[in-house]
């Protein structure tokens, strides 16, 4: 179960980086958020054989990431982390798919090789952007941000809570399954009848949970409205830092950089 | 007018599932009293806190908190002037900061922004926790946790504070800190615990509890001292009104007894 406790105690460091200080940090979320939405729909727009396209795209982490001193080395791991659900759900591509696309020396790539390359190109960037909003404005910011776009006030209320209240949901869902493996020996008892059970379990303790926070927000004066002391103002800067990334991944969407690279090396 | 009394009448409340919880419970509270809620487990006192600021409402009999009865009308005025601790600090700080959890009170309450501010800072300096005030609560140790929720319910400007197992879970030391903050209090107290030691420190009154009624309400000494009512409410002596277990000598009891005798 070490795995668990460790992936959540790696989501604090997450927090722990968006508290930095840096121009970055220091955007509107609003900005941030905007031009993570742009950044994604341009990119995910492309044809599904496309990969050189798709590359130069890399550079609005990357810059990112730089800007705000985000370390690689555990950006990486996180994305690693996702990695599997990217690997598998373009993993039937190959074989799907054979219409031979191009011809390196004796060795033909298929259309299946090609849209899976482009799957893991597109995850690995769609992700990396969404890590680096997260580390860049915390995810309170994320959720802050989303309600002055107007977002409704439910779904953001759901998100904060949601994330503040992971943590806790996960040390309880740990604590029933080491509860378990101390009295199930080898294969018995971690069968799907207990494994029901415990889930059940889990269920019933979260609803005791909500209902205790919910009293306990009832006795401080909530009336279904998050009232917060951070106000954001939309400055030149963040202006000029939607602006200007959003036009760049248009062009980026309608001339397909690398090719012209080549075109003009060629 | 006063809001620092508690006056509880014929209190009765079953849960929908059958169980009794009070059967006609009644005491009252003034200014400034500390009282502590005691009993086994089950026997009503969580119940009977959750009365005290509307968060259920009684099948039978009333509260009133200083001049106002709790009915639906009163419950905004009532829940300011009740401040409630809940047991399990996971429960009751659930903003993203701890900054913003203790600000979340004043700002329901609908006060500008520099006097949120100002309670804010006022209400974590008073727990000595206001450098944690930028951290993430669930980053908090147990004895943190416990010292912002305090200050959440703090930053209202409650006139009676209510809290339920302040000093279960915590350390020693963790203990002795709460201990000493609370007795620094000026507000009237309602704490049900289990930590009979630390009701024989903190409080001049007890009240006894036990299945739903109220068997003993009276000064703390001469409440612990009695063994036959302790005994018959599920309950056991203090360790410090015991005789010392590494000598034998009563001395342990006394000192506490007169400790408390004495306080003013």
């Amino acid at each position: 179960m070490g795995s668990i406790e460790h992936a959540f105690l790696d989501l604090g460091r997450l927090d722990r980086l968006a508290h930095a200080d840096t121009p970055i940090h220091r955007l509107d979320p609003r900005a941030k958020i905007l031009a993570t939405l742009v950044y994604l729909v341009t990119l995910v727009s492309h044809g599904k054989y496309e990969v050189s396209a798709l590359l130069p795209y890399a550079v609005y982490p990357a810059v990112l990431a730089a800007q705000a001193d985000l370390p690689l080395g555990y950006l990486a791991r996180k994305l690693l982390v996702v990695a599997p659900f990217a690997v598998l759900v373009g993993a039937a591509n190959p074989w799907l798919d054979r219409t031979p696309m191009l011809a390196l020396g004796p060795l033909t790539v298929t259309g299946g090789w090609v849209s899976y390359a482009s799957i893991l190109v597109r995850f690995v960037l769609t992700i990396g952007a969404a890590l680096v909003l997260v580390a860049t404005t915390g995810f309170h910011g994320v959720c802050l941000g989303l309600q002055r776009l107007g977002t409704p006030r439910v779904m953001a209320v759901q998100l904060l809570l949601l994330y503040r209240y992971l943590f806790v949901l996960a040390d309880e869902a740990l604590r029933l399954v080491r509860a378990r493996g101390l009295r199930s020996f080898g294969r018995r008892g971690t069968g799907i009848k207990v494994y029901g059970s415990l889930v059940g379990h889990l269920l019933l303790r979260t609803l005791d949970r909500a209902r205790r926070i919910h009293v306990a927000m009832l006795c401080r004066g909530f009336t279904g409205e998050f009232r917060t002391l951070r106000s954001l103002r939309f400055r030149g800067r963040d202006w000029a830092f939607l602006v200007g990334w959003s036009a760049l991944f248009l062009a980026f969407r309608m001339v397909n950089v690398p090719r012209l690279l080549g075109s003009l090396f060629v | 007018m006063s809001h620092h009394i508690v006056e509880v009448t014929d209190l009765e409340f079953t849960y929908p599932d059958g169980t009794p919880a009070l059967a006609g419970v009644s005491f009252r509270i003034t200014h400034g009293e500390s009282v502590a809620l005691v009993g086994p487990n089950g026997a009503g006192k969580s119940t009977l806190l959750l009365h005290l600021n509307g968060v259920l409402t009684p099948q039978r009999g009333r509260v009133r908190i200083g001049d106002v009865p709790l009915t639906r009308g009163t419950l905004p005025e009532i829940r300011k002037t009740v401040g409630m601790v809940f047991q399990d600090p996971d429960d009751q700080l659930f903003m993203p900061t701890v900054y913003e959890d203790v600000a979340f009170g004043p700002l329901n309450l609908g006060l500008p922004a520099d006097e949120v501010a100002r309670r804010v800072q006022e209400a974590l300096e008073r727990v000595g926790a206001w450098e944690l005030r930028d951290r993430p609560p669930h980053r908090l140790s147990g004895g943190e946790k416990r010292a912002v929720a305090i200050a959440t319910v703090l930053a209202m400007g409650p006139d009676i504070l209510v809290m339920d197992e302040p000093s279960s879970n915590l350390d020693p030391r963790a203990r002795r800190r709460l201990m000493e903050l609370l007795a620094g209090f000026e507000h009237t107290k309602i704490i049900a615990t289990h930590d009979l030691d630390m009701a024989l420190e903190l409080c001049e009154r007890t009240i006894v509890m036990y299945r739903g009624r109220i068997t003993r309400d009276g000064p703390t000494l001469d409440v612990f001292t009695d063994d036959l009512l302790l005994e018959n409410s599920g309950l056991e002596r203090p360790l410090g009104l015991r005789p010392c277990p590494a000598c034998g000598s009563p001395r342990a009891g006394r000192q506490a007894a007169s400790r408390t005798a004495t306080r003013p």
